[in-house]
């Protein structure tokens, strides 16, 4: 029989572990997985992990790393802390859309003005649509104690309606010969959050970098840090020490809102370029389980983006190689099994394993 | 400007330090092709059918010759323009992009590696490495509207429209001109589903519309759906989209419009073989082969048959045009006057219905 | 415009199995939510579900057979959620999130050998006498079993719920789970079988979907599904027969829409299917504005880890 017992602080050498005992234990299944398929297991692991960042063209997907985890780092930093303080913002996707059609907005409409002033704007409108879009489970909440779980995510079908009303309508590009989709904001330069394609830098992986960064110092130097923690792992004690909830919920969800819009715009405005119906692609709900994976810490949750992205590409090299030829289907199965095993194994950080004989349990 | 050159420095110093050892061969002489797919490959419609005809022409020109790749399930935006540029950097010699929604990244991709072939399907932008190409599907659906008109017996025939863009809008006026043209009386009811594929939308439009008196359901999305629902319904007939859906014969699917992109792909990559590819814009119908016309099965008059028959050869051999005037547009206005036949251009950017038909385009 | 072209009886026989789906999968999903749970997996199982229960069928060439592989299937993925959440304490909403993303690829996996058949049809029960009553009996009485099973599951989970011990219990431990397992309920063991329930049922929903509503399978063929039932859970507050009216009002609006459009009513598509969420936000508002929590209905311990000390 075994049982658990709750440690009394989280392990210190299981935090780091757990995450690699899980992408073993992954690497294991999935290789079985894979040899169930008739698909040669090492060579598919080998594809999936070491090609992208070791392999003949580690130079074009190292960037691309980064593109694809900015927006969830960007999103997961600002959910994790409201989730920290027991707040659950899981509406991100539907900020995300929002933040995108504002910021796009901006720039639509000064096309084809050429001013360094446009950009910013932009990016004000970003923040401010995913801002504006979390605050209505916000003061929701706090006015009428409604909860913010299911109205942030019934705010994701409004917005995801929106988007497809807006792309077919008010931004179609006028010039795009009747189909749907806005003009390409990647190549309006001064709307576009491009630094260097190359590279693959973009405003967006500036922000996230900076959002990783500072929510580190808020959260171990300051003292709304400390009050987040403190809400999150003692409620009755954080109200005491005066603590006022309400405003907690709303500097949350408003800044897990303004960050959700701000990956929103960056993305808009330069990978993808325009505001298409089918834009989103579950950052927002991809992202929460980002912030869990990097265990709601700042520097866990760029790793987590960055462990994440590493499996869409690697799946995505090991898909179209003519040896391999994984299905889809396969490399979406795998980063299930890759979650699963990251929550599961998150049970050893916290509690201690006894194996017991004869318990009642 | 000094530290992104240094950056990418690094970054190049990165790689050369990491590739030799693991370095691969580019394998011979092997062409390599390359598809990027928006949807699975069993989707029963769209990727399937470019799927299919990747492999026929596969079989063609033979695997010694030729090495496919593809990855399906690509999103548009920046996944698929990383994934084209994987292709490219692992060797492709051409790619096909098959979605319109690929179109900029097609371009931009295309920008970094010259020597590489592009072409993409359904869109308008080319360069000296992008090729476009597409159906004119409109000439099927004429074909449809002539055999719709005659078989409907409550006058009322039932559209599922995916998403208003030019190519469905077509599909539809074609198919109605046509089914006047036989039938004065009939009349077309159309409903979008926002979707290029969604079975359970779909099915549930099909079922509206037989409520709502339709007894022949056209349709512009890619499952075989509404047929299902059509068989359930019992005296109500269809037609195959994008495939065959022969599973449906001979009724409810009495015929289909079936893409046939083999031909197309073969001819391109022989072209890459033999160094003879250059930028083209296709747009290719029934004569050609790139439309096919499932066969139409005897639950359609044969009268009816010769006469659908004797159209697809008209279309073929270029004698007569779907929309040739004289036509009007809904709201009244002339657009083209007796024996004219439209162009290309106002087809390919086509947004307004012909007189007769009732509602509006979704804006 | 022809809105005479609507014929109301079709309209609402319709909607009954436009809705029938998202019923099943809520009506799962709230006996989740009142023993605590919160599982946002119910796409990832409604998908698995409806490939399960196809192959199954076509496969033995019985739909019954079919549906009772779909709810077995629906209720087997459902197990990794409840093994990850209640015995690994993992996050719930991580949990159901990457459960969604495995039940999408384990069901296009499974079903690759599956495109492009036809199931064996589902029998319609055409009940004598009931069936003719004129505007109900097209209505109510003209429809396969799974719409009746459907209702009477409804039924009997609000009995259960009200009624029984059982129901007494699975509210316990929603409500306080510290209290219930002081008490000496199995806090686990209950939430364990609601969770089960909600796979069973959702995996039912998914093969309706994929034997009945359109029939076929395709890849992503829930398209969403899983996540209206979600929302129609909050719709109800927490109570089954609301379910239902919710389940009616969802799919009502999608058959509505399209009878609209194909009778010629120029109507701002998107804004129409944004209905419903809306409404569902002012229900939830009303709700916890109004009479307080307590009539809200939400479980108190929903989403909370539970773990025994002692």
């Amino acid at each position: 029989m075994i049982r658990l017992e709750k440690r009394a602080q989280p392990s210190k050498v299981w935090t780091y572990a757990t995450p690699l005992l899980a992408v073993v234990l992954t690497m294991l299944a999935g290789g079985l997985l894979f040899a169930a398929l008739g698909k040669d297991p090492v060579l598919a692991i080998r594809t999936i992990f070491y090609e992208p960042l070791f392999g003949q063209h580690a130079s074009f997907y190292l960037p691309q790393l980064l593109v694809k985890a900015a927006p969830l780092v960007l999103i997961a930093i600002g959910l994790s802390l409201g989730f920290r303080a027991g707040i659950w913002n899981i509406g991100a996707e539907g900020q995300y859309i929002i933040g995108a059609l504002c910021g796009a907005g901006v720039g639509l409409a000064f096309y084809p003005t050429e001013s360094v002033l446009i950009f910013p704007l932009m990016v004000i409108a970003g923040g401010l649509g995913g801002w504006a879009w979390a605050m209505i489970p916000a003061i929701l909440k706090t006015r009428f104690g409604t909860n913010e779980i299911l109205v942030s995510l019934m705010l994701v079908y409004v917005a995801e309606k929106l988007l497809i009303g807006m792309s077919l309508g008010l931004m179609k590009n006028p010039e795009g010969f009747g189909f749907p989709g806005s003009r390409n904001l990647a190549h309006y330069p001064s709307a576009t959050s491009w630094i260097d394609q190359s590279l693959g830098l973009h405003w967006g992986v500036a922000a996230a970098l900076i959002a990783v960064i500072a929510a580190y110092i808020l959260l171990t130097r300051h003292m709304l840090g400390f009050n987040i923690r403190l809400a999150g792992q003692a409620p009755r004690a954080a109200r005491f020490s005066g603590v006022n909830p309400n405003r907690l919920v709303v500097f949350c969800l408003g800044t897990s809102g303004a960050l959700a819009g701000l990956a929103g715009l960056f993305e808009v405005a330069g990978p993808t370029g325009s505001v298409t119906d089918s834009f989103n692609v579950g950052y927002g709900f991809t992202a929460i389980i980002v912030a869990f994976l990097g265990r709601l810490h700042p520097v866990g949750i760029l790793l987590a983006a960055l462990l994440m992205s590493l499996t869409y590409i690697g799946g995505g090299i090991a898909q179209s190689q003519s040896e391999l030829q994984l299905p889809a289907a396969a490399i979406q199965l795998f980063q299930g099994m890759l979650l699963f095993f990251l929550l599961a194994t998150d049970l050893l950080t916290n509690y201690r394993l006894r194996l017991t004989r004869g318990a009642t349990a | 400007m000094q530290k992104r050159t240094l950056l990418k420095g690094a970054v190049a110093a990165l790689a050369l330090a990491a590739s030799p050892a693991f370095a691969e061969s580019h394998g011979g002489e092997k062409t390599k092709v390359g598809f990027v797919y928006v949807g699975p490959i069993t989707d029963g419609g769209w990727t399937q059918g470019h799927h299919h005809s990747a492999t026929e022409m596969l079989k063609e020109l033979g695997e010694d010759n030729v090495e496919m790749v593809y990855q399906e399930n690509v999103a548009e935006g920046p996944d698929s323009e990383r994934v084209m540029t994987q292709m490219a950097l692992d060797g492709a010699d051409i790619i096909f992009t098959t979605s319109f929604g690929f179109m900029d990244p097609t371009i931009n991709v295309a920008a970094k590696f010259p020597d590489v072939k592009f072409e993409h399907a359904t869109g308008y932008k080319t360069a000296p490495n992008v090729s476009v190409y597409s159906a004119r599907f409109y000439e099927g659906r004429a074909i449809q509207g002539t055999i719709a008109g005659q078989m409907t017996k409550s006058n009322v025939v039932g559209y599922i429209g995916s998403v208003p863009i030019p190519e469905v809008i077509r599909g539809i006026n074609s198919a109605y001109i046509h089914a006047k043209k036989v039938n004065p009386d009939v009349q077309f009811k159309i409903v979008w589903i926002y979707d290029w594929l969604d079975p359970a939308k779909e099915a549930d439009a099909a079922k509206v519309l037989i409520e709502q008196g339709a007894d022949v359901i056209l349709q512009h999305t890619d499952s075989t759906a509404p047929l299902a629902i059509a068989k359930e319904a019992g005296n109500v007939i269809g037609f195959g989209q994008a495939s065959d859906m022969y599973e449906y014969a001979p009724s409810p699917r009495v015929s289909s419009i079936i893409d046939n992109w083999a031909p197309y792909y073969t001819a391109r990559v022989k072209a890459v073989m033999d160094g003879t590819w250059e930028t083209t814009n296709t747009w290719d119908g029934i004569g050609p082969g790139m439309v096919g016309i499932g066969e139409i099965t005897d639950a359609v008059p044969a009268d009816v048959k010769a006469q659908a028959e004797e159209m697809k050869a008209a279309i073929a051999a270029g004698t007569y045009h779907p929309f040739t005037g004289p036509l009007k547009k809904q709201d009244g206005s002339d657009w083209l006057a007796e024996g004219e036949v439209a162009d290309d251009g106002t087809l390919a950017g086509m947004n307004f219905y012909v007189e007769g038909i009732e509602g509006d385009i979704p804006q | 415009m022809d809105l005479s072209a609507i014929n109301p009886v079709l309209l609402l026989a319709s909607l009954m199995v436009a809705a029938t789906p998202i019923l099943l999968g809520g009506i799962g999903e709230l006996v989740v939510e009142k023993s605590g749970v919160l599982n946002l997996g119910v796409e990832g199982m409604m998908i698995t579900g409806a490939i399960a229960g196809f192959a199954a069928t076509i496969e033995t060439g019985s739909p019954a057979l079919g549906f009772l592989i779909a709810a077995v299937a629906g209720a087997a993925l459902s197990m990794l959620f409840a093994l990850l959440t209640q015995y690994a304490l993992a996050n719930q909403v991580a949990s159901g999130l990457a459960l969604t993303l495995f039940g999408l690829g384990l069901s296009s996996l499974m079903g690759q050998g599956y495109v492009g058949l036809k199931p064996p049809s589902t029998p319609k029960l055409d009940i004598p006498l009931l069936s003719d009553i004129p505007f109900l009996g097209p209505v109510l009485f003209q429809h396969d079993p799974m719409v009746y099973i459907g209702i009477a599951i409804v039924a009997a989970t609000w009995a259960t719920l009200k009624y029984s011990r059982v129901g007494l219990v699975l509210r316990a431990v929603g409500e306080n789970h510290d209290a219930a397992h002081a008490l000496g309920y199995k806090v686990r063991l209950v939430r364990c079988a609601a969770i089960g329930f909600g796979g069973a049922m959702a995996g039912l929903g998914g093969a309706y979907l994929s034997l009945v509503r359109v029939p076929q399978w395709t890849e992503g063929m829930t398209a969403g599904a899983g996540w209206i039932a979600l929302a129609l859970v909050v719709f109800a507050s927490w109570k089954p027969w609301r379910v239902m009216v919710g389940a009616y009002l969802f799919g009502g609006i999608t058959v509505l829409q399209l009878n609209l459009q194909a009778a010629g009513v120029k109507i701002p598509v998107e804004y129409l299917s944004m209905s419903p969420y809306i409404i569902t936000i002012i229900v939830l508002v009303i709700m916890s504005s109004g009479r307080g929590k307590a009539a809200l209905g939400a479980p108190a311990s929903m989403g909370r880890i539970f773990h025994a000390t002692g």
